[in-house]
């Protein structure tokens, strides 16, 4: 009996017992498996060059890919808005899973509520249950604001959001004149960067159409972080960076205080956010930058028609990066770029000074969302590192001819190849056929550092297996910081693995 | 007023309270879900298996949830495809934790999300020619899958698609079982409705079409161990003690099952079935259509597990009956370790219970070992007859909440203070910052296996853990208090 109170073995240990193999053993007789030889058979020609080719004619089939659905994204955007509860017309078992998916990675609570949708209003429209549903979650949950996205059975059954939240409002589900953003988020188009940038339209459409904009008001300009997993860091990050600069910002879309709020006795479902006065005064700022432009475009596209300048950026990791940034700020503001924030700078420079030598020539793949892998990608190009394999699921033509620019740009990236529209199987493939010395992304990537042995380095979302990772910024010189030390800690720990029982196992590197 | 009393009136009153707060018609509507169970009672009072009310944050989740997530899903040799958007498919990716042996991608396809990804084109044309395609790229890349289903999502049912047919004719062509499952997420009021429709599923596509003249050594002692879907290796633990008291498991569903093990279940001579809720359809159709007993057993706790395994023991002769006794014995000392080691740390404490399938009864007795009390309790998706059998489980005065809403829960939490809340992911986050400790009940929070004795001792552990954890006294800071 392997088991004792003294010594209590959890899953991780338990399953090692003989008494556990034993019955692992006997099982097999009962599963009509094919036997452990053709099983490595088949894994190691999973590994050629010959079932690369197999596995990249596929056209129907899917396999692991690194995107979800847009109303994730909607949720997350209408998170950031103060005192605002999102709300998915459709199915409810959506919500369910879009709430869980926030709780596993940010470790915190995440309110969203459903029209809970049914056989009934698949074939008679979800009208009544908008009506009521709107009722009831402003009565339980008293929000300032309620946003509403869809799911794709709102989508296909074809209804209107417009046309049913004006019904509501007029039989009396909320007051006239309650603010109730709304954005179509099709599950079968685009991603949850699609959904993200929808809602986010939808905000500003909502408060911003039919206003007369004037460049007179403060404050002077807008930010907006995207689909961003490490929301509640890099805002914080961006909002320390314009205080230095003396630089009055909005953040639009802010979920940084609702995501990561004390354990001090009471929960608060609302907490933070940009405010509705904010989001007035947001139209009459200078201009307004997109941290993540690519996954941003139709919102872009709406503020600069809304007569702001507008900058898109591609998550700035890094030195160049954040350079772009604060010189982007700098000069739709006028505001100098602080010596303190040079300062910054000077440190950042100087960490990847001290450990070049170990980055230098290091070879990467990188998996995760369009603007993310931009950003990343020009990271590793300034470490002296080599992108290898870029896979972007949710790529657009846009993120195809940046990358390939980017990488055109840098000798270290000449050998280096974006893969769009594939997935994490593919991305099996090309590292057992061609293999690089890291890969970085999500925890979905911890089944290919098992079946090939690279060694994953966490950035992306979402990260369910390590804790805390969005409570550090990337973004910034400090951002840049914590992913030089992220991708040097797994450096140093596979080379203290690989060393450990030769001379080379060194106590300085 | 005795103490129960006390219970009674505080819990009828926190029940007014937070209906007060709905609007009349959903007040009028989830009044019905609510209540306080009184002994000698034949169910505890609340309605169930309804649709949640629109608009208020239900835990629940679908059909596809039901039938993908739970019962479908953990069959490791089969390739189960999300058939439309890439969503669904991606939620539910290796996040239920149905542990199995097996090499992921080459004969184990669990931890994995294949999908149809379905695209604006496919809603309009239809996916049905994509599904085709599919199915002959899945021979390709993984040739060593035994069979392939094909879990709806919502628009594959609003758009009609002839999964069926698909199925059928690819069936043929390829040489491998496929089942198409009608689970797409709106149909019913909550994953419970996927259950039954994954059932009906292995009905008609397995058991109709596997050959059972095919000649079989069959024992005497043979079962089929089900609806244990192996969370942190539940199914295991389990099995270690039925392969003790001399109990042949011929099969295992769907927890680290195979295709071929779900078709044994007609072969043994007892099935037995832990999560009643959403496999006791494909059990009663077993035990109609092939004469098969079958018998819900609970391995939560001691005191149970003994009376569970008296229970299996008594359908077979008096040498599994005298096993039964001895692997009881043989592990007493355990759990006498356990307890004495636990139970002064966790009695009296309170607990308040919100789980999905059998959890909301079935560890009620392990809480009572360790001299816990369980003051509320309810189901996320439960049946008429889950409350019925809720009824040997709990006490005169306990609260009693159906599809309880976020609100609702946090409202009663707050009243009754219990010492303990065990609920899902999506709730976890709230308590703690309330200063309520916490442990998942679905996941049993990434541990476990929480079944059978083994099981108990990291049950114990956890809730030891989870209450005392010395993070409780520091959530308010010394100035404040």
């Amino acid at each position: 009996m392997p088991q004792s109170a003294e010594k209590v073995l959890d899953h991780a240990e338990l399953f090692k017992e003989p008494e556990y193999q034993e019955i692992f053993e006997r099982k097999k007789g009962f599963e009509g498996g094919c036997g452990a030889a053709k099983v490595q058979e088949i894994a190691d020609w999973t590994k050629t060059m010959e079932y690369r080719e197999i596995n990249f004619k596929r056209e129907a089939l899917v396999i692991n890919p690194a995107k979800a659905c847009q109303p994730l994204g909607a949720v997350l955007c209408a998170s950031g808005f103060e005192g605002t509860l999102p709300y998915v017309h459709g199915s409810q078992g959506c919500v369910a899973y879009f709430r869980s998916h926030f709780n596993r990675h940010f470790k915190e609570p995440c309110s969203a509520v459903s029209d809970s949708m049914t056989e009934d209003a698949a074939v008679f429209g979800g009208l009544n249950n908008m009506v009521d549903g709107l009722a009831n979650a402003h009565a339980l949950y008293k929000p300032k604001m309620i946003a509403v996205s869809t799911t794709c059975m709102a989508e296909v059954i074809g209804d209107d959001l417009d046309a049913f939240i004006k019904t509501a409002k007029q039989k009396g589900s909320v007051p006239e004149d309650f603010r109730v953003p709304f954005a179509h988020t099709p599950s079968f188009v685009g991603s949850h960067v699609t959904g993200y940038d929808n809602m986010l339209k939808g905000f500003l459409t909502s408060f911003w159409d039919g206003k007369t904009r004037s460049e007179t008001a403060a404050p002077a300009i807008n930010l907006n972080g995207g689909f961003d997993g490490y929301c509640v860091a890099n805002n914080r990050e961006l909002k320390r960076m314009m205080k230095e600069m003396g630089v009055e910002a909005t953040i639009i879309s802010d979920p940084s205080e609702v995501f990561d709020t004390p354990a001090d006795g009471e929960f608060r479902m609302y907490a933070g956010g940009t405010t509705a006065d904010q989001m007035e005064a947001a139209l009459h700022a200078k201009g307004t930058v997109f941290m993540q432009g690519i996954s941003a475009a139709k919102s872009a596209d709406y503020v600069a028609k809304a007569g702001q300048k507008t900058v898109s950026l591609n998550c700035p990791v890094g030195v160049t990066g954040t350079d772009a940034f604060l010189m982007a700020v700098s000069e739709l503001t006028g505001q100098p770029i602080p010596a303190s924030l040079e300062l910054e700078r000077g440190r950042l420079v100087d960490a990847i000074a001290d450990s070049q030598a170990h980055l230098h020539g290091k070879r990467f793949a990188l998996f995760g969302d369009p603007d993310m892998l931009l950003g990343l990608t020009a990271f590793l190009l300034e470490l002296g590192a080599e992108p290898v394999h870029i896979l972007c699921s949710n790529a657009t033509k846009e993120w195809t001819a940046k990358i390939n620019a980017l990488l055109a740009a840098s000798p270290f990236g000449k050998d280096a190849k974006a893969w769009p529209g594939k997935d994490l199987w593919h991305l099996r493939s090309l590292l057992a056929t061609e293999p690089v010395d890291f890969l970085i992304g999500s925890s979905h990537g911890k089944y290919l550092e098992r079946d090939i042995g690279t060694p994953l380095i966490r950035i992306g979302f979402p990260i369910f297996d390590r804790h805390h990772h969005h409570r550090f910024p990337i973004w910034g010189y400090q951002g840049g910081l914590n992913v030089l030390v992220k991708i040097l800690d797994k450096i140093f720990d596979t080379l203290d693995a690989k060393t450990s029982d030769s001379a080379s196992f060194d106590l300085v590197r | 007023m005795s103490a129960v009393l006390d219970d009674k009136t505080r819990n009828k009153a926190l029940i007014n309270e937070v209906l007060e707060v709905y609007p009349e018609k959903a007040a009028k509507k989830r009044a019905k879900h609510l209540n306080v169970y009184e002994e000698g009672k034949p169910d505890c009072g609340v309605k169930s298996n309804i649709k949640s009310l629109p608009g208020v944050m239900t835990i629940r989740g679908c059909a596809y949830a039901g039938s993908k997530g739970v019962v479908w899903g953990p069959i490791k040799d089969m390739v189960h495809v999300s058939h439309g958007p890439v969503g669904c498919g991606q939620y539910s990716w290796a996040t239920r934790r149905n542990y199995y042996n097996g090499t992921t991608g080459v004969d184990a396809f669990g931890a994995m999300q294949i999908t149809s990804d379905f695209q604006e084109k496919d809603i309009v044309f239809g996916g049905d020619k994509k599904l085709d395609k599919l199915v002959d790229e899945i021979t390709q890349v993984f040739p060593l899958a035994k069979g392939i289903s094909v879990q709806s999502e919502c628009p594959i049912g609003l758009i009609g698609d002839d999964i069926e047919a698909v199925s059928k004719k690819k069936s043929k062509e390829v040489n491998l079982p496929m089942v198409p499952v009608r689970c797409e997420g709106f149909r019913g009021v909550s994953q419970s409705l996927g259950h039954h429709i994954a059932n009906d599923a292995i009905r008609d596509w397995v058991f109709d079409k596997a050959d059972y003249e095919k000649p079989f050594e069959s024992t005497p002692y043979d079962v089929v161990l089900m609806a244990d879907y192996n969370i942190g290796g539940d199914a295991w633990s389990s099995r270690i003690l039925l392969e003790e008291m001399g109990l042949r498991v011929i099969g295992q569903g769907t927890g680290d099952a195979t295709l071929k093990e779900i078709e044994m279940m007609p072969r043994a001579k007892l099935l037995l079935l832990h999560c009643y809720r959403s496999m006791n359809y494909i059990a009663r159709h077993v035990e109609e259509k092939y004469g098969v007993p079958w018998f819900e057993y609970n391995l939560f706790g001691p005191t149970k597990i003994a009376e569970s395994l008296r229970g299996i023991a008594a359908f077979f002769d008096d040498t599994i009956k005298e096993k039964a006794e001895q692997v009881i014995a043989k592990y007493t000392a355990l759990s006498q370790a356990v307890i004495d080691k636990y139970k002064p740390r966790l009695a009296g404490k309170k607990v308040m219970l919100y789980v999905g399938g059998l959890r909301p009864r079935h560890v009620v007795g392990a809480y009572e070992d360790l001299g816990m009390e369980v003051v509320g309790t309810g189901y996320e998706f439960g049946h008429g007859d889950d409350y019925q059998r809720t009824t040997h489980y709990v006490k005169d005065g306990t609260l009693i909440y159906d599809d309880v809403s976020s609100f609702e829960l946090e409202k009663f939490a707050e009243k009754i203070r219990p010492d303990l809340m065990a609920s899902g992911v999506k709730e976890k986050y709230i308590f703690q910052k309330m200063g309520i400790p916490f442990r998942q009940m679905h996941s049993w929070d990434y541990s476990g296996p929480y079944h059978g004795f083994d099981g108990f001792a990291i049950f114990a552990r956890d809730m030891d853990m989870a209450i005392n954890s010395p993070v409780w006294g520091m959530t308010k800071a010394p100035w404040k208090k």
